[in-house]
């Protein structure tokens, strides 16, 4: 086991570096420059010629990408063009925000989705099963950002049932030890501030968890079907087992393998949707950030900012491998 | 129906109570197409402590009414008539309750395919607790150590550290062998066992079922053994009941029924079954006849009109010189295979693994050579290299003079026309997308013979061959049986007029009665076109009725090889007495009349 993680972190090294130069030449590939993007009307030849100079983006580009490249290995990110805050403050500043999200929208998506999904495989072909399969296909086409805006709409705006910006409400002062608000809340006993933070997520969460749930809840009832039909599954019946143990060490273990490798697949899925997302309810995480560093062509953040993300999607990934060998036997590495 | 079950039971005495009883049972599975109706009116009893066993072919309902007794039909399976009784309990009427309450604890269940019925994500001693816990026997750890005791006792070794791993560390033999543990772990009065080793090598088939007798013997167990093969009913059962196309046709002792079957089909299916076939080539040469005599024999218990024995002395006689002058087709001279398995250690070297171990062997042209031997013997890996799809590591294969696996492109193809292929399994070797007449004419495109009318006519030909109507030719591999699923891939193999065919476990996969149609037209189509076989096998009773040669694999290595008849009857070596004794039947007293 330790030696496949070890393995997979080694192999993150030029799948990092490689992603380094597409990225490096993509954000220079966008129409304008940081420099216009930041003087506006302002930008003046030898204004722009000024900022390009302090940036150093007057350099030949093999030059700027060996800079860039050293001083990511000595842990400068660089500077944010548009903030003038180092990035990687900036990313850190956000990051538990998107990571609060992410995990809620999951734990929403898992926590409906295989369930749901259980139930319309136990009563397949009857009511349930016809109606989650619809659900599931509506839930997967719609795209998040306008779910994003129904939900903001219906619950936020009409209902008001829900705040509809923001990760706090402003007239409440709390403390952020971690910047994770729901658990600063319950970490400095400020009750209040924890639940105005879970009221704040759920909206973002519900639209950002649509698409996975509705993906979770296909692939577990697809993958239940199969196993009830199982011959292990018969010789257990055969062997006078009780349902409740049936259902829960046979068919359900036996189920969640395909459905294991799914969340994983999704985390990449909730990454981007957290950009869209993010936008639509003004929550100041990297996804927010990230857009607005796109329009502000911020080099340094886009850049930066993408990495991270793609190194929190393949630990994600390689977390699920190593479930996948806790779930199956088989997959174990010896 | 041809009972004769009452009289001898009464005859017997005073008869004991039935364990298991069925009454004209019927069993109805709702399809798209309507209610398909699998088993009808079928009725007999199992007595405590007797092994009684079904015996049919696939389809046949065997395995239906074995599902209807444990309650575990299909969902959309419903017994829709008569009555089983279990120790006076109607199960039938009071529905699921009482026969999911008698599942594991009173009624327990040996499945079929060992590889596919158990837990792979659970070790296989939590597999033997959970039954045990769940119903009642014991718990924690009493239930563990039980566990080890009752695998231990199915002949599994080394039973702690067994239990403690997982079914995929298992071979096929010992996960039988779990599962005949978990079938018997609460002491069930009847154990169904559906086609228990049939999966598995006829060695350890045998070492397996002859353990199941004795722990069922030991216990009292009453046996329902499901199986296709009579050989192997008539040797392990006291009553057989047959089953064809969903009713009960004949029942009784099992050596009255061997002895004068009375239902045509019956008979029919102790033709052919392979086991005795094989006994009875045996012992009419004992009882002083010839080997011409004995293929009569066979050929007329049979009753086909394509005497498998006949044929096989045919060709010899054709050719009285190639007796003094060999001419082999094939020749293969200390051709030896290493594999080589990637280390486990980021750094350890791979170790080498040797499949073939300097094998030599020949093929007279028109006969037929079998590589009988056990899963990993290596057989399979000289079918493979003999169809150059595999290079060998050392020694060489010459086909018709020439070495095979040349890089001479033309040569090749030269090759691979005049050899074909005939694999195991009808299901998976022919293309789901294909029609019938696509598959037969795929190879004819491929190797570019002919106009497409000639192609047509030809492939009508080849149906007429492989007796098939050309009605099937715009048939789905899905819409055919598995019989006509293999003569469909014969014809395939013949289409191109080719000298030598290998046949991979080509029988393997088909019911006895279907087994010996294509055994036949194998035999056949030897004589009429002179051609070659290689014929890979495990199972000694089929080769025997169609070998002239027999080379015995194990481990790699050819251990002895001779006549099909001095190795079945002189066996020299221990490990062949050993495969040649674990034939199903061979221990069995046969009537000579059939």
């Amino acid at each position: 086991m330790a030696r496949l993680v070890l393995q997979r972190l080694a192999l993150l090294i030029p799948t990092l570096l490689g992603l380094s130069i597409l990225l490096f030449l993509w954000v220079r590939a966008l129409p304008g420059g940081p420099a216009t993007a930041l003087l506006g009307e302002r930008a003046t030849p030898e204004a722009v010629a000024n900022i390009n100079r302090l940036y150093g983006f007057d350099k030949p580009l093999l030059e700027q990408y060996l800079t860039w490249l050293g001083q990511l290995v000595t842990g400068n990110f660089g500077v944010s063009t548009r903030t003038g805050v180092p990035v990687l403050e900036e990313f850190l500043g956000r990051f538990p925000a998107t990571i609060e999200l992410t995990v809620v929208a999951l734990v929403i998506a898992v926590g409906v989705g295989i369930p749901l999904g259980y139930l319309a495989a136990r009563h397949q072909g009857r009511a349930l099963d016809h109606t989650t399969v619809v659900a599931s296909l509506l839930g997967v086409t719609i795209p998040v950002f306008f779910l994003a805006f129904l939900l903001k709409y219906a619950f936020a705006v009409e209902l008001g049932w829900f705040p509809s910006a923001g990760r706090q409400d402003p007239t409440i002062v709390a403390t952020h030890p971690t910047g994770f608000y729901v658990l600063d809340g319950l970490l400095t006993r400020e009750w209040d501030a924890s639940w105005d933070a879970l009221k704040h997520l759920f909206l973002p969460a519900l639209a950002l968890g649509s698409i996975p749930l509705a993906i979770i809840a296909r692939i577990t009832r697809a993958s239940v079907i199969e196993v009830q039909g199982a011959d292990y599954v018969r010789t257990a019946r055969a062997k006078g087992l009780r349902p409740p143990r049936l259902r829960r060490r046979v068919v359900l273990r036996n189920a969640m393998l395909p459905v294991a490798t799914t969340i994983g697949l999704q985390v990449g899925l909730l990454l981007s949707g957290a950009v869209l997302t993010e936008t639509v309810f003004a929550f100041n995480g990297i996804g927010s950030f990230l857009a607005e560093a796109i329009f502000s062509l911020d080099y340094a953040v886009l850049q930066g900012f993408i990495l991270f993300v793609a190194v929190v999607y393949a630990l994600a990934n390689l977390a699920v491998d190593v479930s996948y060998g806790l779930i199956d036997p088989r997959m174990r590495v010896r | 129906m041809t009972s004769r079950a009452v009289p001898s039971a009464a005859a017997a005495g005073a008869q004991p109570t039935p364990l298991l009883s069925l009454r004209d049972v019927e069993v109805t599975f709702t399809t798209e197409a309507g209610p398909a109706t699998a088993v009808r009116g079928a009725s007999f009893d199992v007595l405590p402590g007797e092994t009684v066993a079904i015996v049919g072919e696939s389809g046949s309902g065997k395995s239906t009414t074995a599902a209807a007794v444990i309650g575990l039909l299909a969902e959309n399976g419903r017994v829709t008539g008569g009555r089983i009784v279990f120790d006076g309990q109607e199960l039938t009427a009071q529905g699921a309750g009482t026969t999911s309450r008698l599942r594991g604890s009173d009624i327990g269940l040996v499945p079929q395919d060992p590889m596919s019925n158990l837990n792979p994500v659970m070790r296989v001693g939590a597999q033997i607790v959970e039954a045990l816990e769940d119903n009642g026997v014991a718990r924690g750890a009493a239930a563990r150590t039980r566990a080890v005791e009752l695998l231990e006792e199915a002949g599994l070794p080394d039973a702690a550290r067994r239990a403690q791993q997982y079914p995929h560390e298992f071979s096929g033999g010992m996960r039988q062998r779990a599962l005949i543990a978990m079938g018997l772990a609460c002491r069930p009065r009847l154990l169904i066992a559906d086609e228990p080793t049939s999966a598995l090598d006829v060695t350890v088939q045998r070492t397996i079922l002859d353990r199941l007798d004795e722990l069922t013997d030991e216990l009292g167990t009453a046996v329902l053994l499901i199986t296709h093969d009579l050989g192997l009913a008539a040797e392990r059962a006291d009553r057989i009941v047959v089953m064809y196309r969903g009713e009960v046709v004949e029942t009784g002792p099992a050596l009255e029924i061997l002895r004068s079957p009375q239902h045509e089909y019956t008979r029919r299916l102790l033709a052919a079954a392979p086991s005795l076939a094989s006994r009875r080539i045996q012992l009419a040469k004992q009882h002083g006849a010839d080997t011409e005599a004995a293929a009569d024999l066979v050929a007329m218990t049979g009753g086909h009109d394509g005497p498998v024995g006949a044929t096989r002395a045919a060709p010899v006689a054709d050719q009285p010189v190639a007796l003094d002058v060999p001419d082999h087709i094939v020749e293969v001279s200390h051709v030896t295979k290493v594999f080589s398995l990637r280390g486990k250690g980021l750094f350890s070297r791979g170790t080498d693994f040797t499949a073939v171990d300097d094998v030599s062997f020949a093929i007279p042209r028109g006969t037929t050579v079998a590589i009988v031997g056990e899963s990993g013997s290596g057989k399979s890996t000289v079918a493979r290299m003999m169809l150059d799809l595999l290079p060998a590591t050392s020694g060489e294969i010459r086909f018709d003079g020439e070495p095979v696996g040349g890089a001479d492109r033309a040569a090749q193809v030269r090759f691979r026309r005049r050899v074909q292929p005939i694999f195991q399994d009808p299901y998976a070797s022919l293309d789901p997308l294909y029609t019938v007449y696509r598959t037969i004419e795929e190879p004819l495109k491929a190797h570019g013979s002919g106009s497409a009318a000639e192609r047509r006519d030809r492939i009508h030909a080849l149906m007429a061959d492989v007796a098939l109507p050309p009605s099937l030719l715009r048939r789905y591999p899905a819409e055919l049986s598995g019989g006509q699923r293999q003569r469909v891939a014969i014809a395939r193999a013949l289409a191109l007029d080719p000298d030598l065919v290998v046949c991979d476990e080509a029988v393997s996969a088909l019911d006895v009665i279907v087994q010996s149609q294509i055994l036949h037209l194998l035999a056949e189509l030897q004589h009429r076109r002179g051609l070659s076989y290689l014929f890979i096998s495990h199972d000694l009773a089929v080769v025997r009725q169609i070998a002239d040669h027999v080379c015995v694999m194990e481990s790699g290595r050819i251990v002895e090889q001779g006549a099909a008849d001095d190795v079945f009857d002189h066996p020299q070596q221990e490990y062949t007495r050993m495969l040649i004794d674990a034939i199903p039947g061979a221990g069995l007293e046969l009537g000579l009349a059939g």
